[in-house]
């Protein structure tokens, strides 16, 4: 037998989504000439995961998910081997085993590894017709299917499971989902927004159960119907489940790499091992309203600690801001952001203060003045700025009044903070506009 | 690159800036008709503040660091290496707003007709953005900077 190809390359990328292409980016920004290699178990050119809801109706093809350019690994002289499945790493040798059985030498190692979806114990889910919902796989598979299905369900009410909800239910679909606790979205949002969002399914056709669970896949070879806790069981001919994803850290097992639920991650996205990082689902980094690590799967804190622990694998130190759970969200025409916690665990140590009028909402949650969860609903133009005040940890206690306020905008906020944000130019690289005469004529050409 | 500031001891809050912005991304280029024959009417992409004495306008600060390029789900945003301007790809575009959840300054509109964020271009088909070229007191200046690594 022929001894197994071993590549070289500085700086290998587990993962090829929003933190993989990320820390590729801010390394190339830096390092142009340091072999860079990224690996991934799907064959695809990075695309936007969140974009398989308007695949699955059709709003996008495959070309118009792509999250990079075709030309981006050539242009960034990157070696991609997409559809690659790497099997184990020797991390005291520096290396990473391909399932083709080729060897991988690296000298700094990002895992962007991501998150698998979390299985239930649920009886029949290995039958046909049954899928999860976070990648273009799932989405192409379901798509297959749809046209041919009249009723689906869908598993979990969370982030995930209502995109599924929204995508196929605009395909025509007649469409039940099943949330556990007592409402949907109950991770991100308050109880009035949850309401908000579920009444605006409802209005769409959408049927929303929850304080119940699928107790049963009922079904011969394909699933024909789901048996909940209460008895009652729904047909349907495709089942989604969308309970949530965890951390892929199976290549990290038994290493002595530090995982919590996460792989633990310090402020340069670094791991406790040497030339080794972490970054996005499979990461626990640092949570700027918690003020501690955790997981925070979201796109944007993927691509940010990505670029983070790009730039430090390349010797360019770089702190990571911390993020938090965040998301601003679109169903059916109902703009949603949220941020933080939604919904204070002690009511008394906590203030809420929350502005409801026809269509808008909008909720803020303060722990000594300092802003820690928002929901805004319908109205979001000015939510960035909240936002910015919650990220900074701004004591709000001297303008709070203003800040739910129809006019709010950065002029509410005390001068010293509109004044730094507006930014103030030098003299010298002021352009000197022609006279007005001259302007004019300008302007009539 | 191309920076836009207000000095907001002069800013009379007149508002013309943002009728100048909408003009000049309208498809007839002209005041008029922009406002009220074009449907749909063409979005300013720079607001007006306004609280008792105090007002000034604010647009697309053409971040260094963008944290709206970083945040983008669909790589519809992006800061040009060359021109260090935060450009949006309408087509790109799918409406999620976190740009906006993101943005400290408020600076992004909603397109709600084309599903897409509607922003500062710094007028790319003018040699100094027609908000800074129209502004009656010159509360807003143009400057040339280095783009920072």
């Amino acid at each position: 037998m022929a001894k197994a190809r071993t590549l070289k390359t500085k700086y290998l990328i587990i993962g090829n989504s929003a933190g993989g292409i990320g820390a590729a980016e801010a390394i190339r920004e830096v390092d142009k000439a340091g072999s860079i290699t990224i690996v991934s178990d799907e064959p695809y050119h990075c695309y936007s995961r969140p974009l398989i809801a308007k695949y699955l109706t059709g709003e996008r093809t495959f070309e118009g998910m792509l999250f990079r350019p075709l030309d981006f690994y050539e242009q960034n002289a990157i070696d991609a081997r997409l559809g690659h499945t790497v099997t184990g790493l020797g991390l005291d040798k520096r290396t990473a085993a391909l399932e083709s059985g080729e060897r991988i030498t690296w000298e700094r190692l990002l895992i962007a590894s991501g998150g698998v979806p979390i299985v239930p114990d649920t009886t029949g889910l290995d039958k046909r017709g049954v899928f999860n919902f976070i990648s273009l796989d799932d989405a192409r598979a379901i798509s297959e299917l749809v046209d041919s299905a009249t009723k689906a369900v869908v598993i979990g009410g969370g982030l995930i499971g209502i995109s599924a909800t929204e995508a196929l239910s605009k395909r025509g679909l007649e469409v039940t989902v099943v949330e556990m606790k007592d409402r949907i979205l109950n991770t991100i949002l308050d109880e009035e927004a949850s309401r908000m969002a579920a009444e605006t399914l409802e209005n769409a056709g959408i049927r929303v159960i929850t304080d119940n669970t699928v107790a049963e896949i009922m079904g011969k070879d394909w699933v024909s119907s789901v048996v909940l806790s209460d008895g009652e069981e729904i047909p349907c001919s495709l089942l989604v489940v969308a309970i949530g994803v965890l951390p892929r850290i199976d290549l990290v097992q038994g290493a002595d790499i530090k995982v919590n639920r996460g792989i633990v991650v310090d402020r340069t996205m670094a791991t406790n091992y040497p030339d080794v990082y972490a970054c996005g689902d499979v990461s626990e980094a640092y949570d700027f309203v918690l003020d501690t690590n955790r997981l925070t799967p979201i796109w944007p804190n993927a691509h940010i600690g990505g670029r983070v622990a790009g730039y430090n694998m390349a010797g360019v130190r770089t702190e990571y801001p911390g993020g938090t759970a965040m998301n601003s969200l679109n169903y059916f025409g109902l703009d949603i952001a949220a941020a933080g916690i939604a919904t204070p665990p002690e009511k008394n140590v906590y203030e809420c203060v929350s502005r409801r009028e026809d269509g808008t909402y909008k909720k803020l949650v303060m722990k000594d003045d300092i802003i820690l969860g928002m929901v805004c609903i319908g109205d979001i133009e000015k939510s960035g700025i909240l936002y910015s005040l919650m990220k900074d940890r701004v004591n709000v206690r001297k303008f709070k009044g203003a800040l739910l306020a129809d006019n709010f905008g950065l002029v509410s906020l005390p001068r010293r903070l509109w004044r730094e944000r507006l930014g103030a130019p030098q003299p010298e690289q002021v352009v000197e506009l022609p006279e007005e005469e001259e302007m004019e004529d300008v302007m009539d050409e | 690159m191309k920076k836009i500031y207000v000095r907001e001891e002069v800013c009379m809050g007149c508002g013309l800036c943002r009728v100048y912005c909408q003009t000049e991304h309208s498809r007839s280029k002209d005041i008029i008709k922009a406002f009220k024959r074009e449907t749909p009417r063409p979005l300013p992409r720079i607001r007006v503040e306004r609280n008792g004495e105090t007002c000034f306008s604010i647009q697309c600060r053409h971040c260094d660091e963008p944290v709206c390029v970083y945040s983008c789900l669909t790589g519809a945003m992006r800061k040009d290496p060359a021109s260090g301007t935060v450009t949006i790809d309408a087509d790109r575009c799918t409406g999620c707003w976190t740009c906006i959840l993101v943005c400290p300054y408020g600076a992004l509109t909603r397109d709600e007709n084309r599903k897409a964020v509607a922003k500062c271009d710094l007028c790319p088909d003018q040699e100094v953005p027609v908000c800074v070229a129209n502004c009656p007191n010159e509360a807003l200046v143009l400057t040339i900077e280095e783009i920072a690594h």
